[in-house]
């Protein structure tokens, strides 16, 4: 076991204050992972447990099987009613959920700190008893066939994502819905998703974090009475995903549909992620988004297109830092009513052109870095906003080192880093760009 | 110990509730205005929220979204600085701070590092009480509110809410969507626009709450710092309205393959004796989480939803029991019968005995754990403030909530659930369902 003090903010001499935030770490006999963040202010925890697994580990054609198995973890167990899970957690007053990403699988509930125990007992429980009968799963399925028309089939923007990234990868998984596409949903099988669980659900593929009023040494007892006695399995196999090619070609969607009220041009690059003990391109992403995209008023696109030019009513820049083998950089554009896509388009690339002629204003990227040094003192606030930090690192390939270093990564990069990284990463050939549309609109580019 | 703590054993334990632990004390400024304060000096951070009561139900008939206008231009340019400049400025201190319009509140969040507390506070008082609204930020602005428009024009849950409210309460502000119409929005003039600021921001309706690292002197000067030039009073608000849409079932044609539904009825006001078993009641029937009858009865029996919930809506000129979900075209009508059903039910049946003594586990276990964070309590302060409450309110509401009997929950059961007087409003193309009522 390991005990260290995340001193975030020591090592620089700003009038910004010192603050330490108390993260324990060990790993069980079985290979679980065990984080504990010490947050005394509430007699609350947050307790959750991460699996290593997600969209991107799904077999070929069970799109959606992850997040479906997710939904089917609040089923029966060989000890607990269907239900039962989320019924206990209500009756202590507590909530809970699960969410389904590309790389990971995570529950988590919210209770007061003395209900940790049970927690676990129940957590425990669901990891190797699952039960599942025909009649749960089929109904599941209608659930989460309406959860992909609320989320996706109805909202025209949502699916303009998903041509996109399905455009943008051309071999990695990451190319796929995680909610799943709906024809291969629909033929989702209970024997699909207890293989899945048989194959990934397992103490040495998953990570334990608890956030909140509690103390190491209990938490980590509490761990190895309920955790500890579970078999690893011993059939896990590293993750290993297909790999991107070199792309040659940009590529570009548009999507027309009835239902798009406001039309906008995006523009999505594959980009690197943080990397264990390689976080710095990553840092260097952060900025990028924010010196391109950050607040209107002070970002190279808000400030050109929607200040000087008028021609925007809004423009973003965005970038996840955190995904195990690529991320994504998206830079985007509303157009204000009387300008077409075509010409937010050309605007966009024109800024993008002249932001590599004139680089970065030393002013603004002074003012960044002050607020993701001041971000980590607000950050302190929500115990379970760490612990998620935390868990997300830990399911990506990251290490506790890693996510303790990232603050000083992040404040050490430089305008060159951003420079560099920009260089890498705007390419054309490694981006897609998609168009929303109404259909009016598509007459009137044909006419 | 058993790996499966029996669910007796857990009830024993619950008999005894947390509290929630926060001290909170009011602070008055040498001024003369009042707040609420948590002091929290573990994180060098204080979180402020101040709270005007109005909001956009102030609108003017024939200025319909002008509130909402201002609301978004307030940091588009104050106290001499355009909007950049006052972004920079803000993005130099690490402070955020946030404007928001609702139907009876324009809320004022902001969040700075303690040794920023002075230059934060002077932001926010130029934000206020100096707000330039020039002619570039207003054409700005009012484009992102434009296109924002458009895109609730073609969005189903958007337009649901949009027929409820106006089949609710017809020309009442509440009747109207907060932003406006985009021909509204087009004809503002600046002078809507100052005459909108003029109605929302006055002294006379202004709450406060800080919770962190701040002693109550400091909190008293930086109120009046930030509040000390606002004008004595706003404008007149507007009356009470009853929710009186047609029962039934109206359907929107809208072509998309999932429907969009929502549900209302009168409710009951927040100061009714009643309300903590209407509170009860409704997280019985739809409350958050997965035991509610309609999370029970409409997702996880019959697979029709993702999603499906009520709330009861405590405005302050009008209540209401609401509710929404979504269900594919081909399923709606079922979905409508169940929830009618589930109306009738309760309103006839009442509730049990064990499902009374679960919704108050959940409710006064949850209570204390919504304590949690600066910005979250000071939230929840504010909020205590409107609604009438005193500062002892957190030590004494789950008292409030055990007190409520099966008996008068089940009375209440039968006055507050009125399966007929319940209407639906159905975007979308749902097969084989009849409207009853336009």
């Amino acid at each position: 076991m390991k005990r260290l003090i995340f001193a975030c903010l020591m090592t620089f001499a700003t009038a910004l204050p010192s603050f330490s935030q108390e993260v324990t770490n060990t790993v069980l006999d079985n290979g679980m992972e065990v984080v504990v963040i010490e947050d005394h202010r509430a007699p609350v925890v947050v307790h959750m447990v991460w699996y290593k697994i997600g969209g991107a580990d799904e077999p070929l054609g069970k799109s959606g099987i992850a997040h479906f198995l997710e939904h089917l973890m609040f089923k029966a167990t060989d000890d607990m009613e269907s239900g039962e899970f989320s019924e206990v957690v209500a009756e202590n007053g507590g909530s809970d959920n699960a969410f389904t990403s590309y790389d990971a699988t995570a529950y988590f509930q919210r209770v007061a700190s003395d209900r940790l125990g049970l927690m676990m007992s129940m957590e425990a429980e669901r990891m190797t008893d699952l039960l599942l009968t025909e009649d749960h799963v089929a109904t599941e399925r209608d659930v989460i066939l309406e959860e992909r028309a609320q989320r996706v089939e109805n909202r025209p923007g949502a699916l303009l994502n998903e041509q996109m990234s399905a455009a943008l990868f051309m071999n990695h998984p990451y190319g796929i819905p995680l909610i799943g596409w709906q024809h291969e949903m629909e033929g989702l099988t209970r024997e699909d998703a207890l293989s899945f669980y048989r194959d990934f659900y397992a103490p040495n593929n998953a990570v334990l974090v608890v956030a909140g009023d509690v103390e190491p040494d209990d938490v980590i007892a509490l761990a190895k009475e309920h955790y500890g006695p579970i078999d690893a399995n011993e059939r896990l196999s590293p993750r290993a995903r297909p790999l991107e090619p070199v792309p040659r070609a940009p590529r570009r969607v548009t999507l027309t549909d009835e239902r798009v009220g406001t039309p906008y041009v995006m523009r999505n690059y594959i980009a690197p992620a943080r990397r264990s003990e390689d976080q710095s391109e990553a840092a260097a992403l952060v900025f990028l988004s924010e010196i391109l995209g950050g607040s209107s008023a002070t970002s190279v696109l808000g400030q050109a297109l929607e200040f000087d030019q008028k021609i925007a009513v809004s423009t973003w820049a965005g970038y996840s830092a955190d995904m195990l083998d690529l991320s994504q950089f998206s830079l985007g554009v509303v157009p204000a009513q009387d300008v077409t896509l075509e010409a937010a388009e050309a605007a966009l690339d024109a800024e993008i052109a002249r932001f590599f002629e004139t680089g970065i204003d030393p002013e603004q990227f002074e003012r960044i870095k002050t607020r993701i040094r001041a971000n980590d003192i607000y950050a302190q606030d929500s115990a379970r906003g760490l612990g998620n930090r935390y868990g997300r690192a830990l399911t990506t390939g990251l290490t506790v080192a890693d996510v303790e270093a990232w603050p000083d990564v992040l404040q050490s990069v430089t305008p060159e880093d951003v420079m560099t990284v920009a260089r890498k990463v705007l390419q054309p050939t490694h981006s897609v760009t998609g168009w929303l549309m109404a259909p009016d609109m598509a007459e009137e580019t044909v006419q | 110990m058993n790996r499966l703590i029996p669910a007796l054993f857990v009830l024993l334990i619950l008999a005894l509730p947390a509290r929630a632990e926060v001290d909170i004390q009011e602070v008055t400024s040498p001024g003369g205005l009042t707040a609420w304060l948590v002091e929290e000096h573990s994180i060098p951070f204080v979180a402020l929220e101040i709270r005007f009561r109005g909001g956009a139900s102030l609108d003017d008939p024939e200025a319909q979204g002008a509130t909402y206008l201002m609301s978004g231009l307030l940091e588009e340019g104050a106290g001499g600085m355009n909007a950049r400049e006052f972004t920079e400025a803000k993005e130099n201190l690490a402070t955020s701070i946030d404007f928001d319009i609702y139907g009876d509140t324009l809320t004022v969040s902001s969040r700075f590092l303690t040794e920023n507390r002075e230059a934060s506070g002077d932001l926010v008082a130029a934000a206020l009480s100096d707000p330039a609204f020039d002619d570039a930020a207003i054409e700005r602005v009012r484009g992102q509110v434009l296109a924002s428009l458009r895109a609730r024009a073609t969005d189903p849950q958007d337009i649901a809410r949009d027929v409820m409210a106006r089949a609710a309460y017809g020309d009442h502000p509440y009747g109207r969507y907060i932003g406006g119409t985009e021909d509204s929005v087009t004809a503002l003039t600046r002078d809507d626009i100052v005459t909108a600021w003029q109605n929302a921001i006055a002294r006379d309706r202004v709450y406060i709450a800080a919770v962190g690292d701040i002693t109550p002197d400091q909190l008293g000067a930086l109120m009046d710092r930030v509040l000390g030039d606002l004008p004595e009073t706003g404008k007149a608000f507007p009356p009470e309205v009853e929710f009186a849409a047609a029962p039934g079932v109206s359907v929107t044609a809208f072509d998309t393959p999932q429907s969009v539904a929502r549900l209302g009825q009168p409710g009951m006001e927040i100061s009714n004796p009643d309300f903590f078993a209407a509170y009860i009641l409704n997280t019985i029937m739809g409350g958050s989480g997965f035991e509610s009858r309609l999370m029970q009865e409409v997702r996880e029996k019959r697979g029709l939803t993702y999603g499906i919930g009520s709330f009861l809506v405590d405005s302050d000129y009008t209540e209401a029991l609401m509710g929404s979900f979504s269900t594919m075209n081909a399923r709606m009508s079922e979905a409508v019968a169940v929830v009618q059903e589930e109306w009738r039910r309760m309103a006839e049946e009442g509730v049990t005995e064990d499902e009374l003594a679960a919704a108050k586990l959940y409710l006064t276990g949850a209570y204390p754990l919504r304590f949690d964070g600066n910005s979250r309590i000071a939230e929840l302060l504010v909020g205590m403030q409107m609604d009438g409450y005193d500062r002892d309110y957190p030590k004494t509401r789950n008292d409030r909530v055990n007190a409520v009997t099966l008996e008068e929950a089940n009375r209440v059961a039968a006055e507050l659930f009125q399966p007929e007087n319940l209407r639906f409003v159905v975007v979308g193309q749902p097969d084989g369902l009849d409207a009853t009522t336009e």
